[in-house]
C-alpha cells in the first residue's frame, strides 16, 4: 500500500469590490475631517456610531446626521494577551468598548497611556488623532483613546451599555 | 395541511449596488412588502432569509441584514445559505407546524462584487474540482453541449429562448437586460463558452426580494386574492456532475410531481434558468405544455440576483395571480451546478 494522502494543499482567493454603503461612507468621509458622525434614529432617537443607514430596532431608515464627541466613557474592556499579525499594539494592551459623549451604542477601539490594572469602567477618555496630514477615511485615523483626565462617569450614565 | 398563502411580493434589482450596502437596499424591499401584506410588523410570526455570506466575502453578513428587519423586541428568525425560495419553504413548514400564522421571507444577494461564476466554483468537490476553479458559466456550457448532443435541441433552440425572453423582459422593470433581437441576430455574436454565448448566461446583478406569507383566515382577511400554496417540494441531484444525466433534471421532474404540476393547467411558469438551455430542460422536466406562458419577466437571462432569483420567480408568479391576470402558475428556483437542486411552488388563486 502507498502511503495515504493526509492533505492538499488549495489556494483560494477571490476579490470583491466592498460597498460600506452610503451611511458608512458619510461616516469614514468624517473621520478624514478629524468629525465623528453619527446617524439619529427618527423613532426612538438612538445615535448610532459608526452609522449604517438603519436602527435595527425600529426597522427605519436613520438619515438625521449627528456629530458626537472624540471623549467617551470605557463602558467595558478586556485585556489582550493573544497576538495577531494585523495587530500592532504591543502586548498586553487593553480593548475599549468606548460610548462616546452624543452616542446612542458604543464602539471598539483600544485606550494606551495608562498602567493596564489602572484601566476600569466608567473611565473618561478622548481619542489621539493622527497627524492632521495622514487623516485619512479610516478608522485608523485615531489612534487610540488616552485618559482624559476627567473624573469617572457614574455607573448609571452607562449601565444601559456594560 | 394548512392553507399557507403569499400575500405580498416586493423586488429590486439593479446591475450593480455602487453606494447602497445589503441593508440599505434591503430595507426598502422589507418594508415595501409588509406595507402590501396589510399585516403590522410586530405581528408577523417569524422571518426567515437566504443569502450567503460567499457573495459579501464577510462572515455572518447575514445576521448584519436583521438590521433591515427589525429585530428588537427579540423576534423568531431563521437563515437559510440559499436561496430565498428555500427561505419561504422553510417558513411554509413552520406555517404547517401550527406555530405562527404569518412569515416574511426574503432573499439578496450582491452577484457583482466578486466574480460570480468563481465563487460558486466553491460549492463544487473542493479536493478535485473546486481546485480546477471551473468557471459557472463553463460547466453550464459542458451541460449545454451535452444536451444538444442528445439531440434535444440546437444552438438556434437558445437563440430563440434568449430573444423571446429578452423580448419579454422589455416590459418588466426590474429586468438587467432587454432587447429586440432576431435568433438570427443573436446567432452572429461571438462564444463565451461554447455552445452558449454571452446572451444565453444570465445578467448578473445585485438586489432583493420579500414575501409575506399567511395562514387561511388570516390571509383571506387582509387579502382579497391571495396566491395559495397548493404544493411545494424540493429535490437534490448528486454534486459530482459525472454520475449523473446532465441533459435532464430528475430532481426537478420528481420536486414538480409532489408539487402537482400537472394536476391542472397552468397558466404562468416563472423558472429559474440562468443559462438558455437550463429553460428548455426544465420546461421538459415539469412537462409544461406549449400554451404555459414562460417566463414572461424574461427570467434570470435578463436579471439574476444570485440568492434572491429563485424567490422572485415565486414571487412573480404570485403578483400575476393577486392581481388576477394567472389563476395557476408554478415558480421555480435552483442552486447548484448544471441545475443540481431543484424547488418547485404551485401557486393558485380562488
Ligand atoms: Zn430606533
Amino acid at each position: 500500500m502507498a502511503d495515504p494522502v493526509k492533505s492538499i494543499v488549495t489556494p483560494i482567493r477571490l476579490e470583491y469590490d466592498y460597498t460600506p454603503g452610503r451611511a458608512t461612507s458619510r461616516f469614514l468621509r468624517g473621520i478624514a475631517r478629524h468629525c465623528i458622525l453619527g446617524q439619529e434614529c427618527p423613532k426612538c432617537h438612538k445615535v448610532y456610531v459608526p452609522p449604517r443607514g438603519s436602527c435595527p430596532a425600529c426597522a427605519v431608515p436613520t438619515e438625521r446626521e449627528v456629530e458626537v464627541r472624540d471623549t467617551g466613557t470605557v463602558v467595558t474592556f478586556s485585556i489582550i494577551r493573544v497576538p495577531s499579525e494585523n495587530i500592532h499594539f504591543e502586548l498586553p494592551y487593553a480593548a475599549i468598548s468606548v460610548l462616546l459623549d452624543g452616542a446612542g451604542i458604543p464602539f471598539f477601539h483600544v485606550v494606551q497611556d495608562i498602567p493596564l490594572d489602572q484601566v476600569r469602567m466608567g473611565l473618561r477618555v478622548r481619542a489621539r488623532w493622527v497627524a492632521t496630514e495622514a487623516l485619512a477615511p479610516t478608522i485608523a485615523s485615531i489612534e487610540c483613546f488616552v485618559p482624559s483626565g476627567e473624573p469617572d462617569a457614574p455607573w448609571e450614565s452607562f449601565r444601559e451599555h456594560s | 395541511m394548512r392553507d399557507v398563502a403569499i400575500i405580498s411580493f416586493a423586488q429590486s434589482v439593479s446591475a450593480r449596488e455602487s453606494e447602497r450596502n445589503e441593508v440599505e437596499f434591503l430595507m426598502p424591499v422589507v418594508r415595501e412588502a409588509i406595507a402590501a401584506s396589510g399585516i403590522e410588523r410586530s405581528e408577523i410570526g417569524f422571518t426567515c432569509s437566504g443569502s450567503s455570506d460567499f457573495l459579501q466575502g464577510q462572515p455572518f453578513a447575514f445576521v448584519m441584514a436583521l438590521d433591515a428587519v427589525g429585530a428588537w423586541p427579540p423576534i423568531r428568525e431563521s437563515h437559510v445559505e440559499q436561496d430565498g425560495a428555500w427561505a419561504l419553504y422553510e417558513a411554509w413548514v413552520k406555517i404547517q407546524t401550527g406555530e405562527v400564522e404569518s412569515a416574511l421571507v426574503y432573499g439578496f444577494g450582491k452577484g457583482a462584487s466578486g466574480d460570480l461564476g468563481e465563487i460558486l466554483a466553491l460549492s463544487l468537490d473542493p479536493y478535485c474540482v473546486t481546485p480546477l476553479w471551473p468557471h459557472a458559466d463553463s460547466i453550464a456550457a459542458l451541460q449545454a453541449r451535452a444536451w444538444i448532443e442528445a439531440g434535444r435541441g440546437t444552438e438556434r433552440s437558445l437563440a430563440e429562448i434568449t430573444s423571446r425572453s429578452r423580448r419579454a423582459a422589455r416590459s418588466n422593470p426590474h429586468a438587467i437586460v432587454s432587447g429586440d433581437e432576431t435568433p438570427d441576430e443573436l446567432l452572429a455574436r461571438p462564444y463565451v463558452a461554447s455552445p452558449l454565448r454571452a446572451h444565453d448566461c444570465a445578467a448578473n446583478g445585485d438586489g432583493a426580494s420579500a414575501v409575506v406569507l399567511a395562514a387561511g383566515d388570516l390571509a383571506r382577511s387582509v387579502c382579497s386574492r391571495p396566491a395559495w400554496i397548493r404544493g411545494i417540494d424540493h429535490r437534490v441531484d448528486p454534486a459530482s456532475l459525472g454520475v449523473r444525466d446532465l441533459t435532464r433534471a430528475p430532481s426537478a421532474e420528481l420536486a414538480g410531481l409532489r408539487a402537482g404540476v400537472g394536476r391542472d393547467r397552468i397558466d404562468v411558469a416563472e423558472l429559474y434558468a440562468p443559462y438558455a438551455h437550463q429553460e428548455a430542460i426544465l420546461r421538459q422536466a415539469l412537462g409544461l405544455p406549449e400554451t404555459t406562458n414562460v417566463n414572461p419577466s424574461g427570467g434570470a437571462l435578463c436579471g439574476h440576483v444570485m440568492m434572491s432569483c429563485g424567490l422572485q420567480r415565486i414571487g412573480e408568479v404570485a403578483r400575476r395571480i393577486l392581481s388576477g391576470t394567472a389563476d395557476r402558475g408554478v415558480g421555480h428556483a435552483t442552486h447548484g451546478p448544471a441545475l443540481q437542486q431543484n424547488l418547485v411552488c404551485v401557486l393558485e388563486g380562488e
